[in-house]
């Protein structure tokens, strides 16, 4: 049997055994409780395992071991940026929000302020964000599937990225929360499993010494010492400090970007209390932490046992580095068959991967657009729960045929940048109107609409002018150069507008409420009148 | 799944209340500081990666250099503060706020804004 029927048939065992269980979730996804939040019925240790599952993208799985395979060390810088972000939602986030919303991000921004700006504002940025994320995702399982499953043709990678968004519309449409977060736990459970195997048989082979393993990984890669040190691929020494600053900025949009994205935020309401929410992001935290170590081993594996020429001739971002590792370490230790059946699962996992993370984010943007956009700005509150749950699911079906429709125009372009924009969106808009909302007495309506668009316009006008989309040879539009923004990433000016924009905005208007202040504040620490689990 | 409402004056007299403000202090002194320490402190560690990468790459064992042990500490830095928050909030925070949400939860009189602070 072949490598690539193989892994056809695991990944299918996987869609099947996940469609089994939507299926199931189904019949007990009956209140929007359910649908939105799984019923909070999940424990702290399944919600930890879902947030693993949720962030865990195929970006950071193929891509950040893809970097260290190809680019050495600066992958490493990705992975910390991620996982640090996590203390930023444990310490001033999660626990809070659990206290004081009940569905979306909106909930808690909305609270004090003036309902509908306030929720149009932040479910026009939930969307974006998930948007920018779902697409890199879709352009990727295109990619992926060409080079794992053999389908090159550009009609190939088109119907591939239909059957994931039909599969990933299917999870969110029928599963609602419950269905979504149990494909989560299933998917963490798996790339854990995976990537642990091929760490383990990758340091088995040079029995434990990891110090011997990035020698080889350093004179394999053709960069020798330089491999193990930053400055590869970020802030090289030819793009001088401009270089250096984008590095920078990069760093402040990862660290700063989790605690605001939406599909991450939305997490904390599974739980029954915000103990739970607090418990499971320390499971969490363990999770991603130990997975981005074993990426660690998985990267420099790959350029020690794979070589960088193999790699980048398979794929010139490296993202096969990992299945080519998890192949050429089969060989190694078991042989031709264990190579091929490594391969095979570890082309599965990542299957699983990416289709998981899209599940996440199509559930939140359609929440959000249910919830927030619909409910609460067009039918003003008024609007039945059936009427509202189905909105959330034609939602659903919308988003998830926007999303293939683009990701099939975009295949050929390099939309690469797009999770680090989504980031840079959340760090700049989201996370200064939650952090201004939960802690800021005087803010207001006006604060937090600013803060928002001020956040999410200025992230996004300048990546359009900036070297991704034009302007350069990796660009997205390679032969077009309207570029004058000199940065990759523009956190470093973005998210400083965003929290000024916030505070301008709200020192401008006279409007405030200091009684629903002192509401929010004693909910938000102590947990009174928190939404509470449905019993099943 | 009915949420008890409270007319906001309770909030209001809670929120003012000697215990609520030790809460509220408890959770920002240990909460804020920290925050700004481990922002600081991966600033650092990016700055570093960017400007500083002769230091970064001295070798301290082997090929282990100044960089991989640098970003292994902010594995270890970020795992030891979240297992501190988790006791911080275990000793600290959690009785005190129990504490209080059972006695505005529990005490009918509260929804009349009676609370004793």
């Amino acid at each position: 049997m072949s490598e690539t029927t193989l892994s056809t048939i695991l990944f299918l065992l996987f869609v099947a055994g996940t469609l089994a269980i939507t299926f199931w979730a189904s019949r007990h996804t009956k209140t929007a409780a359910d649908y939105y939040a799984g019923g909070r019925s999940f424990s702290a240790a399944q919600n930890g395992l879902a947030i693993g599952g949720d962030y865990m993208s195929a970006a950071s799985f193929l891509g950040i071991a893809g970097i260290i395979a190809l680019s050495g060390y600066d992958g490493f810088l990705y992975s910390i940026g991620f996982l640090v972000a996590w203390l930023v939602a444990l310490l001033l986030v999660a626990e809070l929000m659990r206290n004081s919303g009940k569905f979306t991000m909106a909930d808690v921004l909305a609270f004090r302020m003036s309902p509908r700006p306030v929720r149009t504002a932040a479910g026009v940025s939930t969307i974006v964000v998930s948007i920018f994320y779902l697409l890199a995702q879709m352009v990727g399982a295109g990619a992926l599937v060409g080079l794992l499953l053999g389908i090159t043709s550009p009609a190939g990678k088109a119907l591939t990225i239909v059957g994931v968004g039909l599969l990933m519309i299917v999870y969110v449409v029928v599963g609602g929360m419950k269905g979504t977060t149990w494909v989560q736990i299933v998917k963490a459970i798996l790339l854990m499993g995976g990537a642990t195997l091929v760490t383990l048989l990758v340091l088995g082979h040079y029995g434990f010494n990891l110090s011997g393993l990035l020698g080889d990984a350093a004179t394999q890669s053709g960069k020798g010492a330089s491999f193990l040190e930053p400055g590869l691929k970020y802030g090289t020494e030819a793009q001088g400090l401009a270089g250096k600053i984008d590095l920078i900025s990069l760093g402040l949009a990862l660290v700063l970007g989790t605690a605001g994205l939406p599909h991450i935020l939305i997490r904390f309401y599974t739980v029954p209390t915000a103990k739970d929410a607090r418990k499971s992001v320390l499971w969490g935290i363990g999770i991603i932490g130990t997975f981005y170590l074993l990426t660690l081993v998985l990267g420099f594996g790959a350029a020690a046992l794979v070589g960088s020429k193999a790699i980048s001739e398979q794929n010139a971002a490296g993202n096969t580095a990992a299945p080519q590792l998890a192949k050429a370490v089969g060989n190694l230790i078991f042989g031709d068959v264990g190579g091929t059946i490594l391969l095979a699962v570890i082309a599965a996992v990542a299957f699983a991967t990416i289709l998981a993370v899209v599940a996440g984010l199509t559930l939140a943007s359609s929440s959000s657009f249910a919830h927030d956009l619909y409910a609460h700005v067009f039918r003003r509150g008024n609007a039945t729960e059936k009427e509202e749950l189905l909105m959330a699911r034609v939602a659903a079906f919308a988003i998830g045929a926007v999303a293939i429709g683009l990701g099939i125009l975009a295949q050929s372009l390099n939309v690469a940048f797009l999770v680090a924009l989504a980031f840079a969106v959340a760090a700049s808009g989201n996370l200064p109107a939650i952090l201004y909302s939960l802690f800021w007495k005087r803010f207001n309506t006006a604060g937090a609409v600013s803060a928002i668009y001020g956040g999410l316009v200025s992230a996004v006008v300048l990546v359009i002018f900036s070297p991704v989309v034009s302007g350069s040879a990796t660009a997205m539009f390679p032969d077009a150069n309207f570029a004058w923004f000199p940065l990759q990433n523009p956190g470093i000016v973005s998210i400083p507008i965003g929290f000024l924009a916030g505070w301008l905005g709200t020192v401008l208007s006279e409007e405030h409420n200091a009684a629903k202040f002192a509401e929010i504040e004693v909910r938000s620490l102590t947990g009174v009148g928190a939404e509470k689990a449905t019993d099943h | 799944m009915t949420t008890q409402q409270h007319d906001s004056s309770v909030y209001e007299e809670i929120g003012g209340s000697e215990r609520f403000q030790e809460l509220k202090r408890r959770y920002r002194s240990w909460a804020f500081p920290m925050t700004v320490a481990f922002l600081a402190w991966y600033l650092l560690y990016v700055v570093l990666s960017g400007f500083a990468r002769d230091f970064m790459g001295t070798k301290v064992w082997g090929n282990i250099n100044i960089a991989l042990i640098f970003g292994l500490l902010q594995f270890v830095s970020t795992f030891l503060i979240a297992w501190a928050y988790a006791r911080h909030s275990a000793a600290k925070l959690d009785p005190l706020a129990d504490e209080l949400r059972h006695e505005i939860e529990g005490n009918p009189a509260a929804a009349d804004g009676e609370v004793k602070a």
